[in-house]
């Protein structure tokens, strides 16, 4: 994907958030009221806390490892939920007739128990699920980034291309128009008197051999030449280093498609440093084996898994094949884009959520950075670090606040 | 350089014009590229060095485009993460610097597992979050190369198991056979340790524990139990000092706690308009020490003189007291009339100190301070300090004792006495007397090749500890990474050889702290969180039990007995007069094999890499030595029958008729950094009334013809004879009210022909605008003592490489941050005799220099590719990877702080000798990974520490709120012991930089502090920067 897609793209996704946003909260305001919250702050919570613990076992709507939660507020009462979360085997154990049926039902895979839950956090969580079930679907529709409706700014492609399009043929017709006067002048001059030095210029044949041997065509022909060598030679200068498209095998055949993209589990849950950190951290074994457990986890005889466990068995780490590589003279910081700058993982690393083996998405070069900095608006809502800075930028202008208006530009942000 | 009628100079070679100062001055690059001409070189082939660079140019690009393929690089994570750590954050854990009696509470900073700085730890009461530059270079120690990969048998290597059962049978047998065991080590500050020694000695009985410290202060002891019944070093409080007469005691460098000294001692000098007065410091030394340097009133003695100084004082505070004079001759002097007068008249809150290791001169100096009442207020006998637990005479018995064969066997618990003791020469070939002979050392040195066994201690950054170093003040040391390498705690190493039940020195400490410090409090009722508060914080503090109440001390002195050993002992005689001193970089020694603090220049002197002798201009044309700029003579020295070879230094300052010499090198198995570097000064100490004397009489030194190439920083990155760098005053004037700086630069323009337009107005540029930050950062030059630790701190935190003595003799240190040294001649009335030669005695002004992130920077317009540019928050940036090295840049600069890189200092074996940091892959390990490592051909300077600004902004956008002040600081500021280094953003009204510098309210932008001391270095160029200076107040006279 080019530079310019990805930013439309961006763009594109930027103006949607907020009318998602809205929607949503309209969807929500429409519900009854109980116990559960209807609260958007509360969902929000519900809905990260959901996605990081339960997504992984859990749809709302569907039946996944576990069961569908839709509906689950209206077949259990709030304590009997919190308990059940709390401490599933208890609640087993303590003989209730529907949850021993589940039990049944689910092949004895027991919930493993979230006792650092506080109640709060469940509601939330239950929150958000009956959120997400009563949400009407045309909210669905609103975040289709195709709908020409919703993407308001920048110059679509299709759009370039319709003048481009247009230009040629006006071209095209100046063109037939200039040799239509061309062969009506002739004729015109055919029908008068001449003498021999117009006769002569007028029936002159056209030369291709004298045209091929004029220095002024040898000389043009030359420039262009060597206009075209040399853009292909910087071009591929400018692209030493740059592995765009990069997809090295991997000692584990780990599919991001299957774990990110089928089960939705969430980037944070093996990346942990992403919020934090510089790094947003390989995951090591140790987490890959909180599902996929020697003992009855999930997939355990899979040939690749069991490599999880020989490294762990043999004290080897797992080298994994670096595919995203950043030059040391260029600081990085995910927290910084993640936490603060609230930038999807997709933005830089593409639709990882379909790779079955990670590909460099992103050229990764210094104007590819350049050019988000420039376009990207500051996450600034909430953060008091920026309040003075956004109340300054209002002073001088109506456009929201870039990176670039605070000095996202300035080398020693990222070279040090 | 002048100010008011004083002329400041760097070196000698300022001063007087030699040939090979003027020759560089001007220049940043005294050496030509090599250049071949096609005349110099017949039969060359004709190609010139710009043809073949042409070549090279176009096949390197072409040879690259080709082979473009980018390498695979792996990306390993932990099998299992520990929960603590996350790659990419780092985390600080508090821990103790030890190292003999030299003492650090401290912060450990470690990414990714790995140790990489040192901080100093806030919350401790001792050192108050000062480092200095040996703390700050020690996490390079525990990365060295040299040190021993497992435990050693007669150089050969060994199981522990296999070790422990031949060390077990040996001392088994010399114990049967009733045989004498010694366990020798430097003092301890560790009540835990001393606990284990006392196991091991319970179970060999015959086993004597002896104490000795390379820098002794016996005397002191010695004199306290003379004085006072109590054999103890007392506290000190120089905070609470008016005045303060220090004899040779180099309290702000190396004696006895220097970082606590300087934190007291800075307190009294910081000036401002809220505090007018400040301390009064007079020093009687014989070299040009760091504390010297920092005197208001310098006297020169020979040490010879030192008894009769200090007799001299008390004699005339007797006679204002009342009290009897002592018969030994007074000296006339006025500054020390001056100095009696001013202690007088503070009585009860003045000091008198003496570095002197002589008992009898303490006895003086402790009835001195009786007579000024200063015991209880300045000086604190109920709260002794254990920094030097020495005992000179029982180390003196010990190697009788060996040369008597009356020993038999020997643990040197991390010590070296063969080098470092004065008679470690007699040791070393007496050793072979005795059976067994055991080492805990880290490294086969000159004691521990000797021994039978090593059993090497971990690093400290290894290690558990605890530390008392003042009675009450406890510190505890925990390890910030696993062992490196197969080495055992020398403790656990004493309590298995004992066969004692817990052999885990973790155990045995938690244990320790149970009974000795848990079952005597009240507040804590659980022992997991008593003690892992105490792990957190690093420091502890208890009223200490076994210390007697205060106040209770009565002097006593037998002044008789008193006067008839300073008489005998203190007679001068003929030749020239030795003063042993120590360095602040190099220390004892035991830092040898460590690059940073041998490329760190001396405070004083400004030499690398080398000790030498110092003697006074007047001595040196005596003896027909002349100095260049880095070439001097070599001189023999004979002292007490041995003779030493060293390069002579003419050290302005230096007392005429005496030399000094530096302890600390001349190492032969310290490792291939630090071996065979200068000379070693131990053998020449002496004894004197029992203890060990640093002051040696009766010495000859001549010239050899023998030339010498000495690396000298001082000269280098000069002014260009531009005007006001330095601006001081004395405090009387600051004072009055309405005082202003002598020198406020104002320029003639068009429109203003009468010399009255500030510098600062005039402007080519529109300025910055800066909305978000503005960070600027204030030196105090009253404060800052030129320590270094801030120097040392800045090459950790910024990798910045060690370039080895050659590069330095060529100007090429890259040291981002200098700190220049200037002398100046005092106008007073004692020095007016040395008006003629104003090296005799001059004062001296210390400013450390960086990159002054100029807002109209002349750097920045002169790069033809803005590889340095200005950002939004007032950092003048450095963008390597753009620079192309024309060094168009340094040359503009009018501060010379640049630095070039003129080799590729990492992976080149041609610097792996001293660049260790980076050269294998052990000392790589200390660097900063959010710093990158420079190669060949670019600039380079202060970044302000824009990695540690950015990680502070970071975390506060985290966070959802603004950065608080003291949050970011860079390395230089938190290092310093006394916070002479202020840095923060100026934008921000409540910041400890703002509110020292004043700003005005209404102009803002401006910049224009109200604080009357603040003013930038070379003002009148214009080029308005972000760092200030606070004007230097001395507390002198007027002349």
């Amino acid at each position: 994907m080019s530079i310019k897609q990805l930013a439309a793209k961006l763009t594109k996704n930027l103006t949607v958030l907020p009318l998602v946003f809205f929607l949503s909260l309209a969807s929500v305001s429409a519900q009854g009221t109980d116990s559960l919250s209807t609260d958007q702050a509360v969902i929000d919570a519900g809905a990260s806390l959901f996605r990081q613990n339960c997504a992984s076992c859990h749809k709302v709507k569907e039946r996944y490892i576990g069961p569908a939660l839709e509906g689950v507020y209206d077949r259990r009462t709030l304590p009997q939920i919190i308990a059940f979360v709390k401490n599933s085997s208890k609640e087993i154990q303590s003989g209730d007739p529907y949850l021993v049926a589940l039990y049944e039902e689910y092949n004895k895979l027991e919930m493993t128990a979230f006792d650092f839950f506080d109640d709060e956090q469940i509601v939330s969580i239950i929150s958000y699920v009956k959120a997400e079930a009563e949400k009407e679907p045309e909210a669905v529709v609103v975040g289709d980034p195709n709908d020409p409706n919703t993407s308001g700014a920048g110059i679509s492609t299709g759009y370039l291309n319709a003048i481009l399009v247009g230009l040629v043929i006006v071209l095209i017709l100046i063109l037939i128009v200039l040799m239509l006067i061309v062969t009506v002048l002739q004729r015109y001059l055919n029908q008068k008197e001449l003498d021999e030095d117009d006769k002569e210029i007028l029936a002159s044949p056209f030369n291709f051999e004298a045209l091929l041997k004029n220095k002024a065509t040898i000389g043009v022909l030359a420039f262009i030449f060597m206009a075209i060598v040399l853009k292909t030679v910087i071009d591929g200068a400018y692209n030493i280093g740059v592995q765009e498209g990069y997809a090295p095998t991997q000692p584990i055949a780990f599919s991001h498609k299957i774990h990110a993209g089928d089960f939705q589990i969430d980037c944070n849950y093996c990346h942990t440093g992403v919020r934090k950190s510089k790094n947003a951290n390989i995951p090591s074994p140790n987490i890959c084996m909180n599902c996929h457990n020697p003992n009855d986890g999930i997939l355990k005889d899979s040939p690749e898994i069991k490599k999880i466990f020989a490294a762990v068995d043999n004290n080897a780490p797992i080298e994994w094949v670096r595919v995203h590589n950043l030059p040391d003279l260029a600081y990085f910081n995910h927290a910084q884009h993640v936490e603060v700058g609230n930038i999807e993982c997709q933005t830089c690393h593409g639709p990882i959520e379909e790779m079955d083996v990670v590909r460099q998405h992103s050229n990764l070069t210094m104007g590819w950075c350049i050019d988000c900095h420039r376009k990207t608006d500051i996450n600034t809502q909430g953060n008091a670090y920026y309040d003075k800075l956004v109340e300054l930028h209002k002073e001088q202008s109506k456009e929201p606040m870039k990176v670039e208006d605070i000095g996202g530009l300035e080398c020693s942000k990222c070279h040090y | 350089m002048k100010d008011n009628n004083k002329r400041y100079w760097k070196g000698l070679e300022e001063l007087n014009n030699d040939p090979s100062y003027l020759k560089n001055k001007g220049k940043e690059f005294p050496a030509d590229l090599p250049r071949i001409s096609k005349s110099e070189e017949e039969g060359h082939s004709g190609w010139e060095r710009r043809d073949f660079l042409k070549m090279m140019g176009f096949s390197v690009a072409a040879a690259s485009l080709a082979a473009c393929e980018a390498p695979v690089r792996k990306a390993i994570p932990y099998l299992n993460k520990p929960v603590d750590v996350d790659p990419g954050i780092a985390n600080y854990y508090a821990s103790t610097y030890l190292n003999g009696g030299d003492y650090c509470s401290v912060l450990v900073k470690t990414r990714e597992g790995r140790p990489i700085k040192i901080e100093g730890n806030e919350l401790s009461k001792v050192t108050y979050g000062g480092t200095n530059a040996q703390v700050q270079a020690s996490v390079l120690s525990l990365y060295d190369e040299e040190r021993l990969r497992g435990p050693q048998a007669g150089g050969t290597d060994k199981s522990w198991a296999e070790l422990d059962q031949e060390v077990i049978a040996k001392l088994n047998e010399v114990a049967g056979a009733g045989g004498q065991i010694r366990i020798v080590s430097n003092t301890i500050l560790s009540p835990t340790t001393l606990d284990a020694i006392e196991v091991f000695k319970a179970t060999f009985p015959n086993t004597e524990h002896v104490v000795y410290d390379q820098q002794s202060a016996y005397g002191i002891a010695k004199a306290n139990e003379t004085s006072f019944g109590s054999a103890v070093i007392p506290s000190y409080d120089f905070g609470k000092a008016q005045v303060i007469v220090g004899f040779d005691a180099d309290f702000l460098g190396t004696w006895i706690s220097p970082l606590e000294f300087s934190h007291q001692y800075s307190q009294n000098r910081k000036v401002g308009p809220k505090q007018k007065s400040m301390s009064r410091h007079y020093h009687v030394e014989s070299n040009m020490s760091l504390t010297g340097a920092n005197a208001d009133y310098r006297i020169k003695v020979k040490p010879s003189q030192q008894g009769s100084a200090v007799a001299t004082l008390y004699n005339l505070i007797a006679g204002k007291a009342g009290a009897a004079a002592t018969s030994l001759s007074n000296w006339d002097n006025a500054h020390l009339k001056k100095a009696a007068d001013d202690l007088w008249n503070n009585r009860g809150s003045s000091l008198v100190v003496s570095g002197s290791n002589d008992p009898a001169v303490q006895i003086l100096v402790n009835a001195i301070n009786d007579l000024l009442g200063n015991y209880g207020t300045t000086i604190d006998l109920s709260k002794p300090v254990n920094f030097r637990k020495g005992n000179d005479e029982a180390m003196n018995q010990f190697i009788d004792d060996v040369k008597g064969g009356g020993i038999g066997a020997v643990v040197f618990y991390n010590c070296n006495p063969v080098y470092d003791h004065a008679r470690g020469g007699e040791l070393s070939q007496n050793l072979s007397k005795v059976g067994v002979k055991i080492s805990t050392n880290d490294r086969a040195d000159e004691t521990a090749s000797l021994a039978d066994y090593i059993a090497p201690d971990n690093h400290y950054l290894e290690s558990w500890n605890d530390a008392e170093p003042k009675a009450g003040n406890y510190s505890l040391a925990q390890p910030t990474i696993a062992p490196l390498f197969d080495t055992r705690q020398a403790q656990s190493t004493l309590l298995t050889w004992a066969g004692n039940n817990t052999t885990d020195y973790y155990t045995y400490l938690q244990n320790s702290w149970k009974t000795r410090f848990f079952d005597n409090q009240n507040s804590e009722l659980d022992f997991q969180i008593f003690w892992d508060k105490a792990v957190h914080d690093g420091v502890m503090e208890m009223s200490a039990s076994d210390a007697a109440s205060g106040g209770g001390y009565t002097f006593s002195a037998d002044f008789g007995a008193v006067e008839q050993s300073i008489s005998s002992n203190y007679k001068g005689g003929s030749g020239l007069e030795l003063a042993i001193y120590q360095k602040v970089g190099v220390g004892t020694g035991s830092f040898a094999n460590n690059p940073l603090v041998h490329e760190l220049p001396d405070p004083v002197t400004k030499v690398t890499w080398d000790n030498y002798v110092t003697l006074s201009q007047t001595d040196a044309t005596e003896m027909g030595i002349e100095m260049g700029e880095d070439s001097t003579s070599m001189v023999d020295i004979s002292v007490n029958g041995t003779t030493m070879k060293a390069p002579a230094v003419i050290q302005p300052g230096q007392a005429e008729g005496t030399i000094g010499l530096s302890i600390g090198f001349g190492r032969t198995k310290a490792g291939k950094v630090g071996n065979n570097l200068g000379v070693n000064a131990y053998p020449a100490i002496t004894t004197l009334n029992g203890t060990q004397s640093f002051n040696v009489t009766g010495v000859t030194a001549t010239k050899t013809e023998e030339s010498y190439r000495i690396a000298r920083t001082q000269t280098h990155q000069t002014y260009m004879d531009r005007g006001f760098v330095v601006q001081e005053d004395v405090l009387s004037e600051y004072q009055k009210p309405n005082w202003e700086r002598h020198h406020k630069p104002k320029i003639s323009t068009w429109s203003k022909e009468d010399h009255s337009e500030k510098p600062l107005n005039l402007s080519l540029w529109k300025g910055h605008k800066y909305d978000n930050h503005h960070w600027g950062m204030a030196v105090d030059m009253n404060s800052c003592t030129g320590c270094s630790a801030c120097l040392v701190a800045c090459n950790v935190e910024n990798n910045i490489p060690v370039v080895g003595k050659d590069e330095v003799l060529m100007r090429r240190e890259m040291h981002w941050l200098r700190i220049d040294r200037y002398y100046s001649s005092s106008d007073d009335a004692e020095s007016m005799r040395d008006k003629e030669n104003p090296e005799a005695n001059p004062e001296v002004t210390f400013q450390p220099m960086m990159c002054q992130h100029c807002n109209n920077a002349p750097c920045e317009t002169v790069c033809p590719v803005a590889a340095t540019t200005h950002s939004t928050e007032g950092l003048n940036q450095m963008a390597y990877n753009r620079c192309i090295g024309t060094r168009y840049c340094a040359n503009n600069c009018p501060y010379k702080v640049r630095r070039f890189n003129w080799f590729k200092y990492h992976d080149n074996k041609q610097f792996a000798d001293f660049n260790t940091a980076m050269n294998t892959d052990l000392g790589k390990m200390v660097l900063n990974p959010d710093v990158v490592v420079r190669s060949r051909g670019v600039m380079e300077k202060c970044s302000l520490c824009v990695q540690r600004i950015q990680a502070g902004k970071l975390e506060a956008k985290k966070n959802g709120q603004r950065p608080k002040d003291g949050e970011i600081t860079t390395a230089c500021a938190q290092s310093c012991p006394t916070n002479a280094i202020t840095f923060g953003d100026m934008l921000d009204a409540n910041s400890e930089i703002s509110r020292l510098l004043d700003f005005k309210a209404e102009d803002e932008g401006k910049r224009e502090p109200q604080n009357e001391r603040a003013y930038f270095v070379l003002e009148e160029v214009g080029v308005s920067p972000n760092i200030y200076y606070m004007t230097k107040i001395r507390n002198k006279d007027k002349a």
